[in-house]
């Protein structure tokens, strides 16, 4: 038994997060709302000499080889600082995908994923919209179980604008005939397998989110005087935010097993990234709430950075399945007959 | 990471297990509330004890197992799984006996900790004063030193299990000019000093499950001191570190709640789907209890190879005393109108002991530092924010 990150784990974890949040600030983030994409292709190219888009890209295909837990914490960080570019779907989602369709696809495309040339979205049904169809060099489409690899000139893609100026959402129509790559049980397998790691992206970033905005609360009450005093010496603010950290603190150990069960555990992943999800999503939803609270009519206002964050959060937690859909698989598991639950069960 | 039990750990749970299962009384024991049930759970600890079971995370010297964290949370998914006793002596076992091993002498030592371990001396605790609650530095109560002995005068409350236990642990004030933290010193009572009166004190369900002690020129000799004169506030912050708060609430106890809420839904679903917020609240008091387990081996995992425990352990309580307070509430709910039968009642059926856990749970937010004082030192302490 070893529920740790390994030194590399978190040496890594800390060089991304020093980079991100050195470059990727609020500022930053505003400028990208107006322009035409809202994506940055420099930045997608540092991500790139990082070794962060080919992280998941098998060695043999000039990737890292490595796995979603040890990407888990770097998606924190890229919820910290709300990432718009698409690396959390691309490197837990689209590029796995692409190594399970495997073949001349995968051989053709995974290098230039992982050398930042390309990029590669996928995109489920379940989802409605799919986030970043616009700056896709390879589009995997999923509809009914049946799988599509479509390039740019083979779908359109209508904007659908989000709350959260920094997502791009679109709904996309197949243009030309494409046959399907993949159907049948090992498509509907590889939907199950895609829709949990959006869904593990999800958590972890909205732990990220979570963090950023206690942070940015604890700094607004820190300064902002009334009566005299800091209002974050306030018991009745101090609570809002000592609720959230309650919240946070018990949702990052689900997050981690989560990602460890995708790796290691397929037959439990649905379970353990439904519990993650909703306890990430949940703290991050509390976060938001609270922190609004907290910053009074500031936190009302487009000015102050607060809604950055918090409409990511509130996006992240209805999207890669719903509180409902994860919820219901939480409750096909404890409420099947002969579930084994309680004291001694967690680690099987 | 790796989320498996190592071979060592599966037979430690096996043979814990098959211990349990053979000397698990087949009769729950009676409360520890009442004379005969306490009697009959001093009786279980001296069992424990012979098995070895006593106290796992003691060294062997002591009669226990010198086991680590993970053993210990397996210990205790055992023992909850087998429906085992509450533990009697758990002030003693669990909060006094780790601060005697840390600050006793060692005829301290030899002097108290088998015998705790036997459960011949059952403790109780002495902090709270009538006017020292939540504010535990105001405490009044005195100890004068004379001579070898320390002559002791005031008052302590809410002292869980006083009323039938051998002994009392706790912080008297041993300068008289002191204020607040300072002055304060760390003071083991024999309960049957003359001097002291015990007046039982009635809990939620009328049985005298705490007690206020007087004590009137109490004398105790200067070897019951545990650590140094004026030293007790440290001392005594020892006893509230995350290991005790570990083994005090285990996450064991709550996935066991968690797994008997969803079976009671699961016996009840007729009616108690007409409420869906009850469903809902089921689902989540077993993610919770999960969660709680998830963070606690992560947490063990992490100090057992050499990490710090910091600020964020003060959410522990609040999680906890939460999770159990919702859990019960919604047992209730799904009992309707069973729900305030006393279990012996004729239209009770089924309640269990639903109602016990349901009283026993008001207490979590307010034992063991209070949730609002948790919440600010979780505010100050760990986010930082301002006093």
């Amino acid at each position: 038994m070893d529920f740790t990150f390994s030194e590399d784990q978190l040496l890594f974890q800390e060089t991304v997060r020093s980079f991100l949040v050195n470059e990727i600030t609020p500022e930053r983030l505003r400028a990208g709302w107006d322009t035409d994409t809202g994506r940055d292709a420099a930045l997608w190219q540092q991500l790139a000499e990082m070794g962060l888009t080919g992280l998941t890209v098998p060695e043999e295909h000039d990737g890292l080889g490595m796995s979603a837990l040890d990407f888990v914490l770097l998606a924190q960080e890229c919820g910290y600082v709300a990432l718009p570019e698409p690396l959390v779907n691309s490197v837990l989602v689209a590029v796995p995908a692409l190594v399970d369709l495997g073949g001349e696809l995968a051989a053709e495309w995974l290098p230039k994923v992982a050398a930042g040339e390309a990029r590669v979205v996928a995109g489920l049904e379940q989802n409605l919209v799919v986030e970043d169809a616009h700056v896709a060099d390879l589009l995997l489409l999923e509809r009914s179980g049946q799988w599509f690899a479509l390039t740019p000139d083979q779908f359109s893609a209508e904007r659908n604008e989000s709350i959260d100026p920094g997502r791009r959402l679109f709904s996309v129509t197949v243009t030309g005939n494409a046959e399907p790559v993949l159907s049948g049980e090992a498509g509907d397998r590889l939907r199950l397998a895609s829709l949990n790691r959006g869904a593990l992206g999800c958590a972890a970033q909205a732990l990220g989110l979570a963090q950023r905005m206690i942070d940015l609360s604890v700094q607004y009450t820190s300064e902002r005087q009334q009566f005299g005093k800091p209002i974050g010496s306030f018991q009745a603010v101090k609570h809002h935010m000592a609720n959230v950290a309650v919240r946070l603190e018990y949702a990052r150990a689900p997050v981690a097993r989560a990602a460890y069960a995708m790796d290691e555990d397929a037959a439990g992943a649905s379970l353990a990234v439904a519990q993650a999800k909703l306890a990430a999503c949940e703290a991050a939803n509390l976060a938001a709430k609270n922190s609004i609270q907290v910053h009074g009519a500031m936190g009302y206002t487009w000015e102050v950075d607060l809604h950055i964050f918090m409409k990511k959060a509130w996006a992240l937690a209805n999207t890669w399945g719903d509180a409902g859909y994860h919820k219901q698989q939480v409750a096909s598991v404890i409420f099947a007959e002969g579930a084994a639950l309680g004291a001694g069960s967690t680690f099987r | 990471m790796q989320l498996a039990f190592t071979e060592q750990q599966q037979a430690f749970r096996k043979e814990i297990r098959e211990w349990l299962a053979a000397n698990v009384p087949a009769e729950p024991l009676k409360t520890f509330d009442t004379e005969e049930g306490f009697q009959q759970h001093r009786e279980w600890e001296a069992t424990l004890n012979e098995g070895r079971w006593g106290m796992v995370t003691w060294p062997e010297e002591l009669g226990g197992r010198g086991c680590d964290l993970i053993e210990w949370l397996i210990f205790e998914e055992e023992y909850y799984r087998a429906g085992a006793p509450l533990r009697v002596n758990q002030n003693g076992i669990f909060l006094l006996g780790p601060t005697l091993m840390e600050y006793g002498t060692d005829e301290q030592k030899a002097r108290f900790l088998p015998a705790m371990a036997e459960g011949r001396d059952i403790w109780a605790q002495g902090w709270s004063e009538p006017n020292a609650g939540s504010d535990m530095a105001a405490i009044r109560s005195t100890a004068r030193l004379e001579g070898d002995k320390y002559i002791i005068n005031g008052q302590k409350t809410w002292s869980t299990r006083a009323v039938w236990a051998d002994w009392l642990f706790g912080m008297f004030r041993t300068d008289p000019d002191s204020q607040r933290h300072r002055g304060l010193t760390f003071i083991l009572v024999p309960l049957n000093s003359p001097g002291i009166t015990i007046r039982p004190i009635p809990q939620l369900d009328g049985l005298p499950g705490f007690a206020e002690i007087f004590f009137d020129n109490v004398e105790v000799d200067v070897s019951n001191r545990l650590g140094d004169e004026g030293a007790g506030w440290a001392v005594a912050m020892a006893t509230a570190g995350f290991e005790r708060g570990l083994m005090l609430r285990s996450p064991a106890r709550f996935q066991e709640t968690a797994r008997r809420l969803v079976e009671l839904y699961r016996e009840n679903e007729a009616t108690a789907s007409a409420d869906p917020a009850i469903r809902e609240a089921v689902i989540r008091a077993w993610m919770d209890a999960e969660a709680y387990c998830l963070s606690t081996y992560q947490t063990a995992c992490r100090l057992s190879q050499g990490g710090k425990i910091g600020a964020e352990s003060s959410t522990n309580k609040i999680f906890w005393s939460e999770l159990d307070q919702a859990m019960h509430a919604t047992a209730m709910s799904i009992l309707g109108a069973r729900a305030e039968l006393l279990p012996h009642a004729p239209a009770a059926q089924g309640v269990g002991r639903w109602l016990d856990g349901w009283l026993f749970s008001q207490s979590g937010p307010i034992y063991a530092g209070t949730n609002e004082i948790q919440r600010n030192i979780i505010a100050e302490r760990m986010l930082g924010m301002p006093r």
